[in-house]
C-alpha cells in the first residue's frame, strides 16, 4: 500500500475541442505579429488587435492547461493506512503500513521486551485537513 | 490570400481608418455588427448553447466514471487472481457478475412485503457467495466475504455509469434541455458517491476497516477477550458484565467483510430471555449533515440501522412485543468516510460511545438489568 495514485489514464481529449484552441491560439498569435508589425502606425486597430491576441493567446493557453489538469485528476487515490500494534502486558507500541491480513484484534508475533503476544489494536488513515470554511454561523 | 492580409483587411488597414456607415471606424463598425449578430443569435439559440455546455459537463463526467469503472473491474479481478488463485480466467464472470440484478417484491398488496424482501436478499446473498466461490476457490471464508463486497463495489460503479450514459445518450438524442438539465443537476452528488466506491474498492480488496464498521468496532471493543457464541447467520453475541448490568453484545462476525442479520440476532436474544430486557442500545454510523463534524456523537432514540429495512422491522416488532425501550447513539460520517477505510477520527470517536453507552445504561437501567447493545455495520477488517 502506498499514498501514490494507483494508475493514471490514457489521454482523452476531444479532436474538436484541440482543433478549436489551436486554431484560436493560431489565429491570436497571427493578430499579435500582425499588431507588432504595424505598432508604428499607432492606430486604433492596432491597439484592438493586441488586445484580441492577448485575450485569445491567454484563453486558449488557460482552456489547455485546465483540460491537461483534468486529466491528470483523473486518478484512483489509494490513502496510507496505518496499523498500530501493542503489547497489552508492557505497553509497547508499534506503528508500521497496513499489511494484506491485518485485522484489528488479530494476534501477531511475540512483544520484542516481554515475549508476551502483540495484538493489533487500531487501523486507520490520516487526512490532513484542509482549512476549514469560515461560516458566520 | 495569406492569413495575416484577412485579417488586415478586416482591421481595415490596409485602406487607412475607413469610415464606417454610422460615422465610426470600419472596426468599430464590425464589432456592433458582431454584436447584434451574436445577440440575435443567443436569443434563438441560447437555450441550445446552454445544453451543449451541459452536456459537455456530463461528458467529462462520464469519462471519468468510465475510468473508475474500469478501474473497479481491474481491481476486482486483480484481486480474485491474487487470493482465489483460479484455474480459468474470471474477468467473463466477473463481468458478467457486475450485470446482475436484484427484482424487488410486488408492493401492491403490502402485507408480508418484509418476508418477501427478506427471501429475496437471502436468495441473492447466496447467489453472490456461490459465484464467489466459482471465482475465487483458494479464498478462506474472510476473504470470499471481503471478495463480494470488492464486487458489489464495483457492481455498483457500473451501475452509476450505465445510468448516467443512458441519461446522457437519451439528451444527446432528444435534445432535451430538461432530461441533460436533471442529470447535471444530481452529478455532483453521483460524482462524490462513485468517488467514494472507487476508495471503498481497494479498502474491500485489502480487507481494510472502513467507516461504516464504527458501530461493529464498539461492540467488538466491548467483546474482545469475552467468550463469543454465534446467534444468527454471520452475527455473534458475548454476554458481559457491565456497570453491574449484564450486556449482550451483538455484532457481524468479522473480520471478514459482512453485515450480519442483527435483527435476528437481537430477536433471539429477547426470545432466550423470555422479554426480559431492560433496554436496546444500538450503535451505527450515519450521515451527516454538511457542517456537522465528522465523528460527532449523537444520542436518540429507534432502531439505528440502515439496509433495506428488514432488520430493522424485525427489531421494532419484537420491541413492541415485549414494550422494550429502544435507544440509540450514532456517529456521524459522510458517504465517502462511511465506503473508505476508517479515518482516525471516527476511530477516535470509538472510546467516547463506549462512555456515551456506559451513561445510558446508568440512567435508564437498574442494576442487575439485562442489556443489549448492538453494534451495526460492516465488520471488515474487525475480529472480535
Amino acid at each position: 500500500m502506498s499514498g501514490t495514485p494507483s494508475s493514471t489514464t490514457k489521454t482523452r481529449i476531444s479532436s474538436f475541442v484541440l482543433v478549436v484552441i489551436f486554431v484560436t491560439l493560431a489565429l491570436s498569435l497571427a493578430a499579435l505579429i500582425f499588431a507588432v508589425s504595424v505598432l508604428d502606425q499607432n492606430t486604433e486597430a492596432t491597439w484592438i488587435l493586441l488586445l484580441l491576441g492577448f485575450l485569445g493567446v491567454t484563453l486558449s493557453t488557460y482552456v489547455l492547461f485546465q483540460t491537461r489538469r483534468r486529466l491528470s485528476k483523473l486518478r484512483i487515490v489509494v490513502p496510507p493506512v496505518t496499523t498500530t500494534i501493542e503489547c497489552k502486558k508492557c505497553g509497547f507500541k508499534n506503528v508500521r503500513e497496513f499489511q494484506r491480513g491485518d485485522y484489528i484484534f488479530k494476534e501477531l508475533e511475540p512483544c520484542q521486551k516481554c515475549n508476551d503476544k502483540m495484538l493489533i489494536t487500531a487501523i486507520y488513515r490520516e487526512v490532513k485537513e484542509k482549512q476549514k470554511e469560515r461560516f458566520p454561523v | 490570400m495569406s492569413l495575416l492580409s484577412i485579417i488586415a483587411s478586416i482591421a481595415g488597414l490596409q485602406n487607412g481608418i475607413a469610415q464606417g456607415p454610422f460615422g465610426d471606424t470600419s472596426i468599430n463598425w464590425i464589432l456592433n455588427v458582431l454584436f447584434y449578430v451574436i445577440f440575435v443569435v443567443f436569443i434563438f439559440y441560447g437555450q441550445r448553447f446552454q445544453m451543449y455546455v451541459m452536456l459537455r459537463e456530463v461528458e467529462g463526467s462520464l469519462y471519468k466514471l468510465k475510468y473508475i469503472r474500469e478501474e473497479g473491474r481491474k481491481i476486482a479481478v486483480e484481486t480474485i487472481k491474487e487470493i482465489g488463485k483460479p484455474q480459468s480466467d474470471p474477468a467473463a464472470r466477473v463481468d458478467r457478475f457486475l450485470e446482475y440484478f436484484t427484482i424487488g417484491p410486488q408492493s401492491l398488496d403490502p402485507a408480508g412485503i418484509v418476508w418477501k424482501l427478506e427471501h429475496i436478499l437471502d436468495v441473492r446473498d447466496i447467489r453472490f457467495k456461490d459465484e464467489v466461490k466459482l471465482m475465487a476457490p483458494a479464498a478462506d471464508e474472510t476473504q470470499a466475504n471481503n471478495l463480494e463486497n470488492t464486487l458489489e463495489a464495483a457492481m455498483a460503479l457500473n451501475f452509476i455509469y450505465k445510468v448516467i450514459r443512458h441519461y446522457y445518450l437519451l439528451g444527446k438524442k432528444t435534445l432535451s434541455l430538461y432530461v441533460i438539465m436533471q442529470i447535471q443537476m444530481i452529478l455532483p452528488m453521483v460524482m462524490r458517491e462513485a468517488e467514494a466506491y472507487a476508495s471503498a474498492l481497494k479498502a474491500f480488496a485489502y480487507g481494510q476497516p472502513i467507516g461504516d464498521g464504527a458501530g461493529a468496532l464498539v461492540a467488538a471493543k466491548l467483546m474482545h477477550g469475552q467468550e463469543t457464541r454465534k446467534i444468527a447467520k454471520d452475527c455473534v453475541v458475548a454476554t458481559i458484565p457491565f456497570e453491574g448490568r449484564t450486556a449482550y453484545v451483538i455484532k457481524a462476525e468479522g473480520p471478514g467483510g459482512d453485515v450480519g442479520k442483527p435483527g435476528d440476532a437481537v430477536k433471539a436474544i429477547i426470545e432466550e430471555n423470555e422479554g426480559k430486557i431492560a433496554s436496546v442500545i444500538m450503535i451505527d454510523a450515519a450521515l451527516k449533515l454538511e457542517g456537522e463534524e465528522l465523528g460527532e456523537l449523537a444520542e436518540g432514540v429507534g432502531a439505528a440501522i440502515g439496509g433495506p429495512g428488514v432488520d430493522q422491522y424485525k427489531i421494532e416488532d419484537e420491541l413492541v412485543k415485549y414494550h422494550i425501550p429502544i435507544n440509540a447513539v450514532i456517529i456521524k460520517e459522510d458517504i465517502g468516510d462511511a465506503v473508505s477505510p476508517m479515518r482516525k477520527e471516527i476511530f477516535d470517536s470509538i472510546d467516547k460511545v463506549i462512555e456515551r453507552i456506559k451513561q445510558v445504561i446508568l440512567e435508564r437501567t437498574k442494576e442487575g438489568d439485562k442489556v443489549i447493545i448492538a453494534g451495526i455495520g460492516n465488520t471488515i477488517g474487525i475480529g472480535q
